[in-house]
């Protein structure tokens, strides 16, 4: 067991007391009306093409995703790396379809995807599944980050017995998150995520120079690895195996991405569609910072952590989460340990106060103003988001301390089959209204049962070994309920159409998408 | 610099830049190998941080080709 860290846990507390003091100034950065759902929730939509860089790549690249992405590279080698295309891939679809998303959503005042839904198509019910599934998504992705900021704090030495005294730390965060996020808004991520970028590029980029260094060079280090984990398996002869696994996964990850109701709102708080276009050239610089630290995966299975005395502990208490943790811990000084402990730590803040705002638009447009108060004045709606935003937290603070984190990690990867069920009304609802409201509905409930059965039924993998006469094409669960679900879209639209003469109800027009 | 000057419809050829950075990395049989490795670092690994430099700049030069 090691004992604590104090001039890393010194630094890390530094670090935490001053974002603190950061989320709170936010509420008076660029000052607006904080009782307006667009101004707390959305920060009044202006912020440029720096800070949405800033925040987009503060919400996106999460704590979640520097822990759990090298831990997969640690435990399953090279198909951790899927993370990298899957970066690639989310920003020729950030440039397409955004600029115009975000132009009919400030146009009409749309905060959330559902709004957008309801505005396009109509058909409130639509917009209801499309809201829940958001919701229900982004809970335990919300839970996982603070699964992160667990994981670095026991590596600083702190609450390995577990108990109340080792969820204190957690709890202490948790209370920083929510008291910011409630009086600043959208605002304080923004500002927070400034701090946090700053302190994870500086940390990948010196990890990944000096370590190397330290274990011999990367020869070295890929020569100490097992073979079978520094590339993907070579597929039978009778199957895609690995390639079209791995192909899927980044691709339909791609996809989901920016359906995620956190993803949206960091976007819509933009301030120009240019703003997010630019950000689409911009944000790549991310990926290449996530590349490097799923590298650091590799690094800790070929530096051999998992085998000292000292991280046994860590590792038994968190799995293969711990790698970088126990890296960091066996490379560097302590001050550096306490600055890359608290990237995390801040990374997991700034995801998770987005996350939870996004949840709470989600909540008070879709359902609170829909069905249960009409009426409602835009304080009324505001009042009600910063409490939703409460909750949330709360109930994901509650999954962490009184579940398994196992069943976040779970249901996260549920959550990814289901997010990306709501492609055709969103995505494709941006560039045509000819796709039926009913048909999308029942798309969508039939991607969202097939999704979760082949989730289910490949053991809560994400890879369905998928086999279409005798040939094999493993692939993402997600994506491959996805193409049902549009399949049967395509197919019930015409049968809906002719059923129903009902005309098409749009309230946007196609100058409002420019 | 504000995005309501600018004159963005439909189609644009410029677009199929993007499905080069498609092309690129959903094909892993095309770059599944060690060499040629460079600084020890193994293809696989390094060429796909390297597409993530080329998708930048393809974007880039989609930006600045449909901008006006």
């Amino acid at each position: 067991m090691q004992s604590i860290d104090w001039v890393a846990t010194t630094i890390f507390v530094a670090l935490f007391l001053f974002i603190t003091w950061l989320g709170f100034w936010a509420a008076r950065w660029r000052r607006g009306d904080l009782d307006q759902l667009h101004e707390w929730g959305l920060g009044g939509r202006r912020f440029g093409t720096l800070i949405t860089w800033f925040l987009v790549g503060g919400d996106l690249y999460t704590a979640y995703t520097f822990i759990a992405v090298p831990a997969l590279a640690f435990g399953a080698g090279a198909v951790a790396f899927y993370a990298v295309p899957y970066t690639i891939l989310i920003y020729p679809i950030l440039f397409l379809v955004f600029p115009r998303l975000w132009a009919v959503c400030k146009k009409h005042g749309y905060i959330t995807a559902g709004d957008f839904v309801r505005g396009r198509f109509g058909n409130r019910w639509l917009a209801l599944a499309i809201s829940l599934t958001g919701i229900v998504a982004t809970l335990p992705y919300i839970a996982l980050q603070l699964v992160g900021i667990q994981v670095v704090v026991g590596g600083l030495g702190i609450g390995g017995g577990g108990g109340l005294i080792g969820d204190l730390p957690l709890l202490v965060a948790f209370l920083i998150l929510a008291a910011f996020t409630y009086s600043s808004g959208l605002r304080a991520p923004a500002s927070i995520a400034v701090v946090k970028d700053i302190l994870i590029y500086f940390t990948a980029i010196v990890a990944v120079i000096v370590i190397p260094t330290q274990l011999g060079g990367f020869g070295k280090i890929f020569a100490a690895l097992p073979t079978a984990k520094v590339l993907l398996a070579t597929p039978p002869a009778n199957s895609w195996g690995s390639f079209s696994a791995y192909a899927t996964l980044a691709l339909g990850s791609a996809l989901a991405l920016f359906l995620y109701p956190h993803s949206l709102t960091g976007i819509l708080s933009a301030s120009s569609g240019g703003a997010i276009r630019r950000n689409a050239a911009l944000l790549p610089g991310y990926s290449f910072v996530l590349g490097l630290l799923t590298l650091l995966g590799l690094f800790a299975l070929a530096a051999g952590v998992a085998t000292m005395p000292q991280f046994a502990q860590g590792f038994k208490q968190y799995g293969a989460s711990f790698a970088v943790p126990a890296l960091f811990i066996h490379s560097f000084p302590s001050w550096f340990v306490g600055i890359a402990f608290a990237a995390i730590g801040v990374g997991a803040l700034v995801p998770a106060a987005i996350m939870s705002i996004a949840a709470a638009n989600l909540y008070t447009r879709n359902i609170y103003r829909e069905f249960v108060n009409k009426n409602a004045t835009d304080k009324q709606e505001a009042k009600m988001a910063k409490l939703v935003s409460l909750i949330v937290k709360v109930g994901a603070l509650a999954f962490i301390l009184f579940l398994s984190p196992q069943y976040a990690v779970e249901l996260q990867l549920l959550g990814g089959v289901w997010i990306i069920q709501t492609l055709p009304a969103v995505l494709l609802g941006v560039f045509t209204r000819k796709l039926n409201d009913w048909a999308l509905l029942v798309g969508w409930a039939i991607g969202m049962g097939v999704g979760t059965w082949m989730a289910f039924s490949a053991n809560l993998s994400s890879t369905f070994p998928l086999s279409i006469g005798g040939f094999g094409l493993p692939g993402y669960a997600a994506f491959y309920a996805l193409i049902l679900n549009l399949v049967v879209t395509i197919v019930l639209t015409p049968v809906f159409n002719a059923m129903s003469k009902k005309v098409v109800f749009d309230e946007t027009v196609a100058a409002d998408y420019h | 610099m504000d995005g309501s000057n600018e004159e963005r419809r439909g189609w644009s050829w410029w677009y199929l830049l993007f499905g080069l950075e498609f092309l690129l990395v959903l094909f892993p049989g095309l770059y599944n190998s060690v060499e040629p490795s460079l600084i020890g670092i193994p293809f696989f690994y390094w060429y796909q941080l390297l597409v993530v430099l080329i998708a930048a700049v393809l974007t880039a030069v989609v930006y600045f080709a449909t901008k006006n």
